[in-house]
């Protein structure tokens, strides 16, 4: 194994994928705990990043895991941690610490079925809502939805970039289905590969944080005296704890910052979408089933089209609204008890049906046919 | 080398501690370590801490960079910092809650690793940030505001924990012998490896008072009528160490600091990588 891996195609793991997609991505940091089935990604990097002249550590939570992320962070390094479930819900108030302080870093999350231990190696999608709202105050995270090997590797990258961006922690929330499976990736040679990195301040530079757009963002030991505080600062850093306007403005400030470059960090596919009767939304693993639906539809004489989410927040509110206006029926199928489907009915507010489709347990998808049937059902209860 | 001046280190700002806190003493104890090791400022520096009074010490009130973290998690924050920049010195500023309570794990296994930091740990033995409650370090009986009848559980010996754990260096003294602190704060930041102190220190305002020591006076007093030398101690029965402070650098040694490995280790895999 060289440096860099070598371009080419690949039959690889998901998580695999998504670990030399780090490096790729210029990733030197990545602190961990065993968990399954996220565990690939740490032996990878454990590996693979000291080749490289990275470092990689198991800590001895997920709570150090990602509070050794922000430290590199801010000592200058690109960094990452993985995890799934339980180790997510011990990871949210670093998630906070992390957009509060705008550190850039990635959180993968490899969802498993909870709630708890749950089944701990069975697949699901119940960490949506996690994702978006896990840790306590307002906030805005960006969070990342892979249905496939290749997207292990693309939305890795990306993920590190939208990082670098808007100085935010992002989550890469895929699944174990998708970071288990194994099929053909094809890995682009680095110079094909974009690769954003940290705005670094001019030695004049006195502010950075909360400037409006994405600050500069200083390393430690770079001499510029900087105090990262969780705690409500100012544009310098400096605590203000009392103050009504100052937190107003640093909240609203921190979340703006992702909402109104929602059009650039949003990203679907629309498959068949044109004149199409009725509007599959889906994300994941889930939507590997949709595709042939599609085409099983087809067969019955029904136009299906398919909106897949490779973000999930900020929520693509315009292409469902768009999408809604012209079709009968909107089919949200998720392998968990509802999260992405209220979501979708909050944005296409009455203009459609909205019909929700869950699974869970036993890590077993929703298949095709599943599919087909609560399609044919939902168009017999509209005509 | 310049006279020492400690308005040079920190920032023109009013400090947020109680009348008679102890970390004002803690504050001046290091600088001046920091000064008299010949560090003109502290650009060489950076500082964690997490939650509580003591956290508040470097930051924002040292002329630093410092990272103020979630309660509990400067040391592991200090490790992802130690280990991208191992040049610069990482010093963690924590109260015994922040330290030894919620974060005690990762004190632990920074002192296994033997992570090259420095942890000074000031001990007030109580929750002072949020009014006096009992701490894991809170003496046997106190009384504090959620023990009304007394601290039922009996407190860490957090310095023989480090021992244990494998530290190069670890020391307890309290802020009643200052010249001793200042001495082990600059043999901790000269440590090549894990170096813990304990500061015993007084909160008169959410300890002292609820135990019948009214003043700063007659906390520091009972600081040095009840401390006993290490070596001393050694020698007594736990009998009678009831109720005593055992002061002193406890452990003085060397061992392979952990940043040190992790970077040999690099060096190796990087060049087993570009000669296949």
């Amino acid at each position: 194994m060289t440096k860099q891996f070598p371009p080419g195609t690949y039959f690889m793991q998901g998580n695999q994928a998504c670990a030399e997609a780090a490096i790729a991505a210029g990733c030197r940091f990545f602190a961990g705990y065993p968990i399954t089935p996220a565990t690939e990604i740490a032996e990878h990097l454990a590996n693979r990043l000291p080749q490289t002249h990275g470092i990689a550590i198991q800590m001895e939570d997920e709570l150090a895991a990602l509070s050794a992320v922000i430290g590199a962070s801010w000592a200058g390094a690109k960094a990452m941690t993985a995890t799934s479930g339980p180790g997510f819900s011990l990871m949210q108030e670093n998630i906070g610490y992390a957009f509060m302080t705008e550190t850039p870093c990635v959180i993968a999350d490899i969802q498993r079925a909870g709630p708890s231990t749950g089944q701990a190696t069975k697949c699901a999608q119940g960490d949506v809502m996690q994702s978006r709202w896990g840790t306590h105050g307002d906030y805005t995270p960006i969070v990342l939805s892979p249905n496939s090997v290749q997207e292990m590797y693309s939305l890795t990258i990306r993920a590190f970039n939208l990082a670098e961006t808007y100085r935010t922690p992002v989550i890469f929330l895929a699944d174990e289905i998708v970071a288990h499976m194994r099929e053909r990736i094809i890995i682009p040679p680095s110079h094909e590969i974009r690769i954003v990195n940290r705005k670094k301040p001019r030695k004049t530079d006195k502010t950075f944080f909360n400037t409006g757009k994405t600050p500069p963002m200083p390393s430690v030991g770079d001499g510029f005296n900087v105090p990262v505080t969780g705690s409500t600062h100012n544009k310098h850093g400096h605590r203000y704890t009392a103050d009504s306007v100052v937190h107003r403005q640093l909240v609203e400030g921190l979340a703006s910052k992702i909402n109104k470059n929602a059009n650039q960090i949003t990203n679907h596919e629309d498959y068949n979408t044109e004149n199409c009767e009725i509007i599959i939304v889906s994300y994941g693993c889930t939507s590997r089933a949709v595709y042939e639906t599609i085409e099983l539809a087809k067969k019955k004489g029904i136009n299906a089209g398919s909106i897949r989410l490779k973000t999930l927040w900020p929520f693509p509110e315009k292409a469902i609204q768009t999408a809604a206006k012209n079709v009968k029926m909107i089919l949200v199928p998720e392998m968990n008890l509802r999260q992405i489907f209220y979501e979708v009915e909050r944005v296409v507010h009455g203009a459609t049906p909205v019909l929700p489709m869950n699974k869970i347990g036993g890590g077993e998808m929703i298949t095709p046919e599943e599919l087909l049937a609560e399609i044919i059902r939902g168009v017999s209860n509209i005509d | 080398m310049t006279e020492f001046s400690i308005r040079e280190y920190l920032r023109s700002m009013r400090l947020p501690f109680c009348t008679g806190c102890g970390n004002m003493t803690v504050i001046s104890c290091f600088l001046k370590a920091v000064h008299e090791l010949g560090y003109e400022d502290l650009r060489k520096f950076v500082f964690c801490s997490g939650i509580g009074c003591a956290a508040w010490i470097p930051s924002p009130h040292f002329k630093a960079d410092s990272i103020h973290t979630t309660h509990g998690r400067s040391i592991p924050t200090a490790t992802g910092v130690k280990l991208v920049r191992p040049t610069l010195n990482v010093v963690v500023f924590g109260g015994d809650g922040d330290l030894v309570g919620i974060g005690l794990s990762h004190l632990i296994h920074a002192t296994r690793r033997n992570l090259d930091i420095t942890v000074i740990m000031v001990n007030n033995m109580i929750y002072g940030m949020t009014g006096g409650q009992m701490a894991p370090t809170t003496p046997f009986k106190a009384k504090t505001t959620t023990t009304p009848y007394g601290n039922l559980e009996r407190p860490f010996d957090a310095t023989q924990l480090i021992v244990a754990a494998g530290a190069c260096y670890a020391a307890r003294w309290t802020t009643f012998h200052i010249d001793q602190l200042r001495g082990a704060m600059k043999r901790a930041l000269t440590t090549k490896g894990f170096a813990f102190i304990e500061a015993i220190s007084q909160c008169p305002t959410a300890f002292g008072r609820r135990v019948g020591l009214k003043t700063p006076k007659e906390m520091l007093r009972w600081f040095k009528e009840e401390s006993v030398p290490v070596q001393k101690a050694r020698k007594m029965t736990d009998g009678d160490l009831v109720g005593k402070i055992v002061i002193g650098d406890f452990v003085c040694r060397e061992r392979p600091p952990f940043t040190k490995t992790v970077y040999e280790t690099i060096k190796e895999a990087a060049n087993d990588t570009q000669a296949s």
